[in-house]
């Protein structure tokens, strides 16, 4: 079928069997391989992306249905070479190892900090729980999605 | 050459110079939380196949024949068996004795062993194809446990089933000084199977080119491994085959040995093919085919003076090792050298077997074996330190190794013994309470418990292994005025290029951007040895402190030769390198290789000797409590103090460090691999859970640095020893909180609830 989304902020009209994984779309026809798959089955939060605001596996999500709709993903966070202040302060506070998780991760924490900039950490750890680090031990990436969310207050105050 | 003449040049120079021991943003960074960094499932080439591969469903047997399903539609689909293999068909490892494939004829092992490989145009067919190829076989009966394997009634190895043993004596005779003891501890301790969950699943991508030279490019952590196993696979010399690693989404172990098979498969296929071909595991494909952690069963007896001190150890360790010997030999090494602890104590034996089954080979994860023997000494030392009323720490603080002590293997500890220091660091925070407040009266109340742990990691290859490595780096100056770091030493998350660049960086005198780390292809940079056993910082990065430092040297020789000697500032020290490239011709380059450290002796024959060149050491502290009612775990507090000599990037350490803490947490409380009939049983990351956000408490990290003479900038290894010794913390809490004692892992709610009430869970 033809669809077409709005992905990170520009309209796209493509075809494809409705049924395709969003993820490979992404992947493969778009080339948006900052998305990652690392188990298939909606378990690792590697293939976060966000569609119409609200964060999704892109492995189980036909292609179909985002027909319409608007996907966000970890290659629509940053803005030109200014990094979003997620991906900066996970750079900065050792928020990411071998990265493989950091794009879904990277996603869902944008998402959390833009909607809930005031989260504590708990509360940060219970929204981020859909999204799996085997490397970190997640406090890095607690403390940098904290500073990003103390910094997004900060300037909201301002 | 850079000597500074005043104030403002010291500063300058401070600035530049230091970034060792400062957490500068990680060179890799960016590129990873933008998602521009190129994992190796986001590489492609023109007329690129997708490979898949067929493996057996059965445990043991002969494998008959390999026919297609003749209503299969094959015309785009590639088939290679073993019948396509150019050279020798075996992984070459520590034994020759895993094929790549498994011959028409040939006996299988176990159960997902490899038998054939297609490729197709995509992804998708090449995996429904697999469902078409038909494996004939014959079954042979099966070995499953450790048990099973020693009884000998089956034989997979010679005539025991055991592929390798150790035996490590200190003292006099050990039953003698167990009878000498006052009180002696015995127990039998098990540990499961583990997976090394790094979220990206293990592939390779194989090309040949037109001069037949294999090009194989993939997620792993030793180029030198696979080149090693590829030359000998597809009958190549060094130049005919170049290994190149892609970013790589952790390995934590699992891509040391295993990335050799993917990659043998996707160069048969790829060649078979005549076009690039792409293996990619999937997830559940991974869990089930590829090495974890060895299941190990641990008998300790600890014989204890009444004045709590030890007077003797006495271990028996078997590890189960699956169907081929591929690492079993070094990870038990490893095992029973840690095995006695980091005590002291005048007589010790340790006995060690691996052992074959019909299970998939385990293999190297994070630790390699010591998790397995700490978890075992760390819960006899919990278990004396109760029976002698004694406060734990206390009783750690009694015995443990000091300055001037001897190992069990009889090595004197003459430098960077950090043992009084992570037990003071923890004994800080543990206050006055070092155990919980006990078995709480009220049945309904929420059970409480502290457990420590204290443990030791020797870091770098074992005995004289660092020698005959003897890996090499090199920096060289390229014709552009930038330096490179040149080292098959891998990132695999754990920050390499990141304390490379720092380390080089530091020793060139010159500013971090510029200095950039080689691409990790095997035609570019040294064998620096494997990126295994916590020896990338402290060896290598010797190595490159030294090449770096010959480098600035020979570049101030020719400054002084050209009468710019007095350029002292780090820019100006950098600007004069640039006119020393462009006046030579090409770059300039200087290679280093591992010098032991003096007075470091090992006997292989005797096992003897200094084990390792220096050792980590680390105490740490865990809260739980205990669900009266479902019997859940919930780790509340954990604290871990490890000594690295030096952290040269403290963000780094402190990463490795919680990152392996929870690997051991979730080793203690929920990671379960489950085989039936040596088929992983829960093959999905839905069943083979790992730890998420919301299970894990804020870790407490305090880094001590007692510096290693040897090392660059005194750091040790630290990648491993924090796997090692959080498990018996838990162990030890939950005993703590509930009053009975728990020497299995995982300690499931379901084993909980089988202890405190035998009736209700049956």
């Amino acid at each position: 079928m033809k669809i077409q989304a709005e992905i990170n902020g520009e309209m796209r009209e493509f075809e494809s069997s409705p049924w395709r994984r969003l993820l490979d779309v992404l992947r493969t026809d778009l080339r948006l391989t900052g998305t990652k798959e690392g188990c298939g089955e909606g378990e690792c939060g590697a293939c976060t992306v966000i569609v119409d605001g609200r964060p999704v596996d892109s492995c189980l999500v036909a292609v179909g249905q985002i027909d319409g709709r608007s996907v966000r993903t970890v290659e629509g966070l940053a803005d030109g070479e200014i990094l979003h202040d997620v991906q900066d302060a996970l750079v900065r506070f050792g928020g990411t190892q071998c990265g493989i998780c950091t794009p879904g991760i990277a996603v869902c924490a944008a998402h959390v900090i833009e909607r809930e900039p005031g989260a504590s950490r708990e509360r940060l750890r219970e929204l981020l729980s859909g999204n799996i680090c085997r490397c970190t031990g997640y406090q890095l990436i607690v403390d940098a999605v904290a500073d990003a969310a103390a910094r997004r207050l900060a300037r909201s105050d301002d | 050459m850079l000597s500074t003449t005043d104030g403002q040049q010291n500063s300058r120079r401070a600035r530049n110079e230091g970034s060792v021991g400062r957490s500068i943003p990680r060179v890799d960074g960016v590129a990873k939380v933008t998602g521009r960094a190129q994992y190796v499932d986001d590489l492609e080439l023109p007329g690129m196949l997708y490979g898949a591969t067929v493996r057996s469903q059965i445990a043991r047997g002969v494998l008959e024949s390999i026919t297609l399903d003749p209503d299969y539609d094959w015309t785009d689909i590639v088939l290679a068996t073993a019948a396509d293999i150019a050279g020798n068909n075996v992984i070459a490892l520590i034994e020759n004795d895993q094929p790549a494939l498994v011959p028409i004829g040939g006996e299988i092992q176990h159960v997902d062993e490899a038998v054939a490989l297609l490729a197709a145009p995509d992804r998708r067919r090449a995996r429904e194809a697999v469902q078409h190829v038909r494996v004939t076989t014959t079954p042979l009966p099966a070995v499953f446990s450790m048990e099973e394997a020693l009884s000998g009634q089956i034989l997979l190895h010679g005539d025991d089933n055991v592929f390798k043993s150790f035996l490590i004596r200190k003292g006099g005779d050990i039953e003698a000084a167990m009878a000498g003891a006052d009180l002696v501890i015995a127990g039998t301790y098990r540990t499961p199977a583990q997976e090394q969950m790094y979220i990206e699943p293990q592939g390779m991508l194989a090309h040949w080119d037109e001069r037949g030279r294999c090009h194989i490019i993939g997620s792993l952590q030793c180029p030198y491994y696979v080149h090693k196993a590829m030359k000998v696979l597809l009958d190549r010399d060094d130049d005919g085959v170049v290994i190149e690693q892609s970013v790589t989404g952790g390995g934590f172990g699992g891509k040391e040995e295993y990335p050799s098979m993917i990659a043998a498969h996707a160069a048969i296929i790829a060649r078979k093919a005549g076009c690039p071909v792409k293996l990619i595991y999937d997830r559940d494909e991974d869990i089930a085919a590829t090495t974890k952690r060895h299941p190990a069963v641990i008998e300790h007896r600890l014989g204890l003076y009444s004045d709590g001190t030890i007077a003797a150890i006495d271990v028996d360790v078997v590890i189960d090792g699956g169907a081929y010997v591929t690492l079993s030999p070094v990870v038990l090494s490893r095992a029973i050298l840690h095995a006695s602890g980091p005590y002291r104590a005048g007589h010790v034996r340790v006995r060690g077997r691996a052992v074959a089954t019909n299970t998939p080979p385990h293999g190297a994860f994070r630790g390699f074996g010591a998790p397995q023997t700490t978890f075992a000494y760390e819960r006899q030392m919990a278990k004396a330190a109760r029976a002698l009323a004694m406060d734990p720490l206390e009783f750690r603080r009694k015995n443990m190794l000091r300055l001037g002590d001897t190992t069990a293997t009889g090595q004197t500890l003459s430098y960077s013994v950090g043992s009084a220091k992570v037990l003071d660091a923890v004994a800080r925070v543990a206050g006055e309470q070092t155990v919980g407040s006990g078995v709480d009266a009220d049945p309904a109340a929420v059970h409480r418990g502290r457990g420590v742990s204290f443990y030791y990691h020797g870091a770098g290859f074992t005995g004289r292994g660092e020698v005959h490595l003897s890996g090499r780096a090199a920096v060289a100056l390229l014709p552009d005025g930038r330096f490179e770091v040149r080292s098959s030493s891998t990132d695999i998350g754990q920050g390499t290029l990141t304390i490379f660049s720092q380390i080089a960086a530091t020793a060139l005198g010159v500013p971090l951007d510029r200095v950039s780390i080689a691409d990790q292809s095997t035609r570019h940079v040294p064998d620096s040895g494997p990126t295994v056993a916590s020896r990338t910082c402290m060896v290598v990065g010797r190595v490159v402190d030294v090449a770096a430092q010959k480098l600035r040297a020979r570049i101030a020789d020719w400054a002084e030769g050209n009468d710019l000697a007095d350029k002292p500032t780090a820019t100006q020290a950098a600007m004069m390198a640039c006119d020393m490239a462009g006046t030579a011709s090409g770059e300039v380059c200087e290679t280093a290789q591992y010098e032991h450290p003096p007075g470091i002796e090992w006997d292989d024959d005797t096992y003897s000797g200094a084990a390792y060149p220096v050792y980590g050491w680390a105490a740490c502290l865990v809260d739980v409590a205990v669900d009266p009612h479902t019997y859940e775990v919930a780790v509340e507090r954990c604290v871990h103090a490890v000594d690295v000599g030096k952290a040269i990037h403290p963000i780094i350490v402190k990463g490795q460090i919680e990152g392996g803490t929870l690997q051991a947490l979730g080793w203690a409380l929920l990671e379960n691999v489950v085989y039936d009939g040596g088929r992983v049983a829960n093959a999905s990351m839905t069943n083979c859970i790992v730890p998420t956000f919301a299970d894990t408490p804020e870790l407490e990290t305090i880094i001590v640095e007692e510096p290693y003479p040897f090392g660059p900038h005194g750091a040790k290894g630290v990648g491993e020893i924090p796997m090692d010794g959080p498990a018996a913390a838990v162990a030890s809490a939950i005993e703590d909180a509930l009053g009975v004692p728990f020497d299995e892992l995982p300690v499931l709610p379901e084993v909980i609830e089988r202890k405190l009430d035998p009736e209700s869970a049956s």
